[in-house]
């Protein structure tokens, strides 16, 4: 049998199989007996408010996150190619956060920000700004997102400024002949041209934001203040590793995979297929 | 519509290259221009400079009178089709011909007249739906076209648009273009490399030579008068035969000893020349007063049907000779080339003409 194989074996396919399996079962609170209860986990699951709250923090942190990273990554990446000096430079300095961990990025933030000692935190104070991360929940998920698209800018940085190069130059020189101003160039001509980009960069996004940031949440709100910020990969971890109820995690977990098949399966048909021009 | 005037106009690169090195040309309304050159002259940086997309080093370009130095491309109301057509491959044909309308608050009905009229004259009307992924290579030349046209701007710039199509097409397109061009009366400026393009379709052809104006004037009589040695190879195809002088005034001889047996209009002449078709051959031996006469070696003989190029040694050069039909001469045949003395033409040691 191939090595590979074996890894794929030991490593996805046993884990994933036993999180199935453990997702049907139901332990008492000493972990003594095991019921298997069939889909009575999911059930439970999915009517729990908590659950469905944690739903609706990951929709808007992963929407945030992925607006912010690609938004902002993009205007870097435009204004680079606008740059006659420096350019390398430029680019080495933006792609640099990349190689920040995701723990260390959250800690990071969460000093700048800290109420009691953060910097940036005393400057939003003496602006006159409220800043409390630590019990207002609206700050805490601004603080997380900001955490979170700072690292995954340097990604996207880097893909749009392959995809603005890729874009031919005596198309924009014909466009403004064609008496479009520079906005109206960019929006009619340049972004449409970068779809492919965007939308691969969207589901890389998506999916980073919804099961890489675990370090980040981790670090810089632990999902709180209250359940704010509990994402469903924080609340895998917080029902199966803290509370120990873990046929609830494992059945989370499992509708975690569902999701991530739904989103690959996106991108294999759309993002791979439609979205080129040539 | 519009005159078109480059006074002086200059391009020097950051970095110290001189491109364009001081070009004058004036171009009356409603008439074609045609740039030409060997690639690297400057001819396409001169028409990038008209059109705006290259900053202008020294000197003034007057749009209608106007100076645009300082005006942008979207400003200027001028249309280009570019070498690699530059269509918008996201957008249809319909889209891509209305875009610049569009971008002008040109009101929805007029455009969508506009466009369909255009298309129609272009015979794209079928094809307003596609993609320009879609279409051929000569579609996509017609759409380029009519992207421009539909627009109706001031001046039209060409930059090279015939050079990705197969030969055929290019004909029919070169043909097409110079139609086109004289029915709407648009004043034009077309670089190209070919000279052949550059004869059939210019009302004034500029030839350039590294970054400078060699020639200015009517193709014919750019054709028939050629100031400089460079224009005379340039222009016409085979290009002139060119013949290297030495000796004293009186007595002027050819690189092999040949001597021409007449006197120079003027003794600084160094080089003489005659256009392939302004010679004929002969076997026979007689002297002939008023007229060059070189013994020759026919080298190749070039069939092309309608006419035939003889390819031979002469004078210490090789020459071609072009004769009507089939030629009877065969390679290795020692024969005559005549060439009347009033179709000679005369340059100086610097290349100019002299007459």
């Amino acid at each position: 049998m191939a090595p590979q194989l074996a890894i794929t074996l030991v490593f996805f396919y046993w884990p994933a199989g036993q999180a199935l399996y453990q997702s049907m079962l139901r332990q008492d609170p000493f972990g003594l007996r095991t019921k298997f209860v069939w889909f009575a986990n999911f059930r439970k699951v999915l009517a729990d408010p908590a659950y469905l709250n944690s739903i609706k923090v990951t929709v808007v942190f992963s929407l945030a996150t992925a607006i912010v990273a690609m938004g902002v990554a993009l205007l870097l990446a435009v204004m680079a190619e606008k740059a006659v000096r420096g350019k390398g430079l430029y680019r080495t300095l933006l792609i640099w956060p990349y190689a920040v961990a995701p723990a260390i990025a959250g800690m990071l933030w969460l000093f700048l920000f800290n109420p009691s000692i953060g910097s940036l935190a005393y400057l939003l104070r003496s602006l006159g700004i409220a800043w409390d991360p630590l019990l207002n929940g609206t700050h805490a998920m601004i603080l997380l997102v900001s955490a979170a698209a700072w690292k995954q800018i340097s990604y996207n940085f880097l893909f749009f400024v392959a995809g603005l190069q890729a874009v031919p130059k005596t198309l924009i020189e014909a466009a403004a002949m064609d008496g479009a101003g520079e906005t109206k160039r960019f929006w009619t001509i340049v972004f449409p041209l970068l779809a492919p980009t965007t939308f691969f960069l969207l589901v890389v996004n998506t999916v980073y934001a919804l099961f890489d940031t675990f370090g980040i949440v981790h670090a810089v709100t632990g999902g709180g203040p209250g359940k704010t910020t509990e994402t469903l990969v924080y609340k895998v971890y917080n029902d199966g590793f803290v509370n120990l109820i873990l046929g609830d995690s494992a059945a989370q977990s499992v509708i975690l995979m569902a999701i991530v098949i739904a989103l690959t399966a996106i991108q294999f048909r759309y993002v791979e297929r439609k979205v080129h021009y040539g | 519509m519009a005159t078109v005037d480059l006074k002086d106009v200059k391009k020097v690169y950051p970095g110290g290259v001189e491109a364009v090195k001081g070009v004058s040309i004036a171009i009356p309304d409603k008439e074609l221009c045609v740039l030409v050159g060997p690639s690297g002259c400057g001819k396409s940086t001169l028409l990038r400079m008209i059109a705006g997309l290259e900053t202008i080093s020294a000197g003034t370009v007057a749009i209608d009178g106007k100076v645009v130095n300082a005006i942008g491309p979207t400003e200027r109301d001028i249309a280009m089709v570019f070498q690699n057509y530059a269509l918008y491959p996201h957008m249809k044909v319909y889209d891509n011909m209305a875009y610049g309308l569009r971008n002008r608050g040109t009101p929805k009905d007029e455009i969508d007249s506009r466009v369909r009229s255009t298309a129609k004259v272009l015979e794209l009307s079928a094809l307003l739906d596609r993609r320009p992924r879609e279409l051929s290579g000569g579609q996509r030349q017609r759409v380029a076209m009519g992207r421009a046209i539909v627009r109706n701007p001031k001046v039209f710039l060409f930059d090279e648009p015939l050079s990705n199509l197969d030969a055929k097409l290019r004909g029919q397109m070169r043909v097409e273009i110079k139609n086109l061009q004289r029915t709407l009366g648009v004043t034009s400026v077309y670089v190209t490399h070919d000279q052949l393009e550059a004869m059939t379709l210019a009302d004034i052809l500029v030839v350039m030579n590294a970054g400078l104006v060699e020639q200015t004037g009517a193709p014919l009589d750019i054709y028939e008068k050629p100031a400089s040695i460079f224009v005379a190879s340039f222009i016409g195809a085979p290009p002139m035969n060119l013949l290297a002088l030495t000796g004293s005034s009186s007595g002027k001889t050819l690189a092999d000893g040949t001597a021409i047996g007449f006197a120079p209009p003027e003794t600084k002449a160094t080089t003489l020349g005659f256009r392939p078709e302004d010679a004929d051959v002969t076997f026979n031996a007689e002297a002939l007063s008023g007229a060059l006469v070189l013994p020759a070696t026919v080298e190749a003989v070039e069939p092309v049907g309608a006419e035939s190029f003889l390819h031979c040694a002469a004078g210490g050069s090789r020459i071609v000779v072009r004769v009507s039909g089939r030629a009877t001469a065969k390679p290795g045949d020692q024969l005559r080339v005549v060439a009347k003395s009033e179709k000679l033409h005369w340059f100086d040691q610097a290349g100019k003409r002299v007459d």
